[in-house]
C-alpha cells in the first residue's frame, strides 16, 4: 500500500509522458535555460551551505556550552518552517526595505531579490538545514579521540579539523552536500516569494513546471520527467557510497 | 628535565590526587585497578583535561598550575593510545609524520624521517599501509614511532599492551622495553596488567581510588605488597592481623603459623605457589591448614589460579594436572595449607 502510494505517482507521469513528442520539447530554449540555471543555483546554494553548514555542525556536535540547543532550534527551524514563509521572511530581511536589504541598496545600490543571487538565498536557507543535521551526526559517530590524538601530535584546532576530523566525516558530508543540492534542486515555495519567477535569472525547473502545467500540459509533464531524471541519477550515482558505508546517517 | 606532577582533579564521584617523579630516562608505571583514576591522570599530563588543582612542571617549564593550563599541542608529548588511535585516512608514513607536519617540517623531510622511525620500530615497507592494514602488533609499533618521531620531553603509554593478544604481547612487550631504554625523555606507562609494569618500569605507583597507596621499585613491591590490591595483582594473598611471637591472630579471625617472629599489628603474605590443596585433611608437618571452599579458577600459564574463601581468603596457583586429578569444581570444599617456613611477615 505505502509502496504504491510512493510509487504510483511516478508511474502516472512515465504513462503520461509525451513520449513521440519529448524531442521537440526538450528542445525549447526555455527548457535549457530553466535546467541549467537550476543546476547553477542548487550547486551554488550547496557550496554555500558546506561553508556555513560545516561549522555550525561542528559547535553543535563538539561544544558543550549551554547555547547548543537554542543553536539547534535556530537551524532545524527552516526545516520544519513552510517554505513560502521562508520566502516572505527573506524578502523582509533582505528585501529593498528591509532591515538589511535597506542598508545593501543604500550603500551599494544593490538589491538581492528577483535575482539569481536571490534564488540561492532561497535555496540555501531551506537546504541546509539537511546538511547541517546530517554532518552533526557524522561527527557525532566519528570517535573524538582521534582530535585527542591529533592535539598530543601538535595539531592546533584548525589543523586538527581540516586534517583529522574533516576527513574522517567526508562520507557524512558527501551525503549532507547531497541532500541540500537535491532539496535545493526542488525548491518551489521560497524561491517563488523571494525570488519571482523571471525566465533566465529566477525561473528553476520547479517554477518552470507549475507554470507550464497552466499553459501547456504536456511541457509541464516533460520538466517533471527531467527533473526525476536528473534526482534518480544523483541517487543512483551515489548510492553505492550511501550502502555501502554505515555509519552515514541518510 | 624531570616530570614533577601533583595532579588533583575530579572525575565524578572520584577524586583523584596523585604525586607523581620521573628522572629523564626513567619509566613510571602507574598501576592500579580499572576506575582507579590512572588514565585521568595520564590525560592531565597530557594536556587533554586540564586538572583541578596542582602542577605539572617538566625541566623548567609549567605545563599545569592554578594559574596556567598549556594546552595538549603546545606540550612537547608523545602518546600511545590504548587502541593505537591511527588516522584510518592517512597512511602508516602519513601517520608518523603527522606529529613532524604539525610543527612545521616540510612534507619530504617528515617523510623520510618517519620512514626512518618505521625501520627502527621493524615497520620498513609498511608506510603505504592503512592502519587497518596492519595488524595489531604492527599497528602498536606504528603508534610507537608516531609518539616518538618529535622526539618530545615526555612519553605517555596508556595500556599500551592491552590490545594484543598473548603471544604478540610478549615480543612487543620485549622490543618496547628496548625502545624506552634508548629514549632520553621521561615516560609515564599506565596499566592494569602488573606484568607489563614491571617488566618495563624503573618505578612503580601503586594507585586506588585516586590515591597512591604505594610507590617503589617492581621488585619493592613485589616483595612488600601493601594492600590486598596490590597483593592480589602480584598474586599474594595479603592476610592483616597481629603477630606475637610465631604466631599470628587474623583480623578477621582465624591464626596463621609463621617462620619469623614478630610483635603488633603485621601483614602476613602467602604466595600462591606455596598453598597446597587438599580434598581430605592433610596429615604431617604443614601447620597452617584451613577448610576452605573454591571460589573460582583461572588458568595462568601452565598452572591454575584457585581463589578460596572461608575463613581466610588465599590465592593458591596448582599445576592444570594437580588441579585435573583434585577434579574440583567452583563451590567444592577443599583442605588449604601452608607451611610455616613459607609464610612471610611484614610490619603493618
Amino acid at each position: 500500500m505505502g509502496v504504491a502510494f510512493l510509487v504510483l505517482p511516478l508511474l502516472g507521469l512515465l504513462v503520461r509522458a509525451p513520449w513521440s513528442d519529448l524531442g521537440p520539447q526538450l528542445a525549447q530554449p526555455q527548457v535549457g535555460q530553466a535546467l541549467r540555471l537550476s543546476l547553477v543555483s542548487a550547486t551554488l546554494a550547496t557550496v554555500v551551505s558546506l561553508v556555513l553548514g560545516v561549522p555550525i555542525a561542528w559547535v553543535l556536535a563538539r561544544s558543550t556550552t549551554r547555547g547548543r540547543s537554542v543553536l539547534r532550534a535556530l537551524v532545524t527551524v527552516p526545516l520544519v518552517l513552510p517554505p513560502v514563509v521562508g520566502g516572505v521572511a527573506l524578502f523582509l530581511v533582505l528585501g529593498r526595505q528591509g532591515i538589511v536589504g535597506r542598508w545593501l541598496y543604500e550603500t551599494f545600490d544593490y538589491t538581492i531579490p528577483f535575482t539569481t543571487t536571490a534564488v540561492v538565498v532561497a535555496e540555501t536557507f531551506v537546504a541546509m538545514p539537511f546538511l547541517v543535521i546530517s554532518v552533526e551526526g557524522a561527527l557525532r559517530a566519528a570517535d573524538a579521540r582521534f582530535e585527542d590524538a591529533a592535539a598530543t601530535l601538535g595539531a592546533d584546532r584548525w589543523t586538527t579539523f581540516r586534517r583529522v576530523t574533516l576527513p574522517l566525516v567526508a562520507p557524512g558530508v558527501a551525503a549532507g552536500a547531497v541532500l541540500c543540492w537535491a532539496r535545493a534542486l526542488g525548491e518551489f515555495g521560497a524561491t517563488i516569494t523571494f525570488a519571482g519567477n523571471f525566465p533566465g535569472t529566477t525561473q528553476t525547473m520547479p517554477l518552470a513546471v507549475y507554470l507550464a502545467l497552466q499553459s501547456n500540459p504536456e511541457g509541464a509533464i516533460v520538466l517533471s520527467l527531467v527533473l526525476l531524471f536528473v534526482s534518480l541519477a544523483t541517487l543512483l550515482l551515489l548510492r553505492d557510497r550511501w550502502l555501502g558505508r554505515s555509519g552515514v546517517p541518510s | 628535565m624531570t616530570l614533577r606532577a601533583h595532579v588533583v582533579v575530579r572525575r565524578g564521584a572520584l577524586l583523584v590526587d596523585v604525586d607523581l617523579t620521573v628522572p629523564p630516562g626513567q619509566v613510571l608505571a602507574v598501576l592500579g585497578p580499572n576506575g582507579a583514576g590512572k588514565s585521568t591522570v595520564l590525560r592531565v599530563l597530557a594536556g587533554l583535561l586540564p586538572p583541578g588543582g596542582g602542577r605539572v612542571v617538566i625541566g623548567d617549564d609549567l605545563w599545569d598550575s592554578p594559574e596556567r593550563h598549556v594546552p595538549a599541542h603546545e606540550r612537547s608529548l608523545g602518546v600511545v593510545f590504548q587502541d593505537h588511535l591511527l588516522f584510518p585516512h592517512l597512511s602508516t608514513t602519513d601517520n608518523v609524520a603527522f606529529g613532524l607536519r604539525t610543527r612545521g617540517v616540510r612534507r619530504a623531510e617528515a617523510r623520510r624521517t618517519a620512514g626512518e622511525w618505521l625501520r627502527r620500530v621493524g615497520l620498513e615497507g609498511f608506510g603505504d599501509r592503512r592502519p587497518t592494514q596492519l595488524s595489531g602488533g604492527q599497528a602498536q609499533r606504528a603508534a610507537l614511532a608516531r609518539a616518538l618521531v618529535g622526539e618530545p620531553r615526555l612519553l605517555l603509554l596508556d595500556e599500551p599492551l592491552s590490545a594484543l593478544d598473548a603471544r604478540t604481547r610478549l615480543t612487543v612487550r620485549a622490543e618496547l622495553r628496548r625502545h624506552l631504554a634508548e629514549f632520553a625523555g621521561c615516560t609515564v606507562l599506565v596499566s592494569h596488567d602488573p606484568v607489563d609494569a614491571m617488566a618495563l618500569a624503573d618505578r612503580v605507583v601503586v594507585v586506588e581510588d585516586g590515591r597512591v597507596v604505594q610507590e617503589g621499585t617492581p621488585a619493592e613491591v613485589a616483595r612488600a605488597p601493601r594492600t590486598d590490591y596490590v597483593a592480589r595483582l602480584v598474586g599474594l594473598s595479603l592476610l592483616s592481623g597481629t603477630a606475637t611471637g610465631t604466631t599470628v591472630e587474623l583480623d578477621g579471625g582465624g591464626r596463621v603459623a609463621t617462620g619469623e617472629v614478630a610483635a603488633g599489628p603485621v601483614f602476613v603474605a602467602v604466595r600462591p605457589e606455596t598453598v597446597s590443596l587438599y580434598l581430605s585433611r592433610p596429615h604431617g608437618s604443614p601447620r597452617n591448614v584451613w577448610a576452605l571452599v573454591l571460589a573460582g579458577a583461572t588458568p595462568h600459564g601452565p598452572t591454575v589460579r584457585c581463589d578460596l574463601e572461608g575463613e581466610v581468603s588465599l590465592t593458591a596457583d596448582v599445576t592444570a594436572t594437580a588441579f585435573a586429578e583434585l577434579g574440583l569444581l567452583p563451590g567444592a570444599q577443599v583442605w588449604a595449607s601452608v607451611k610455616a617456613s613459607e609464610v612471610a611477615v611484614h610490619p603493618r
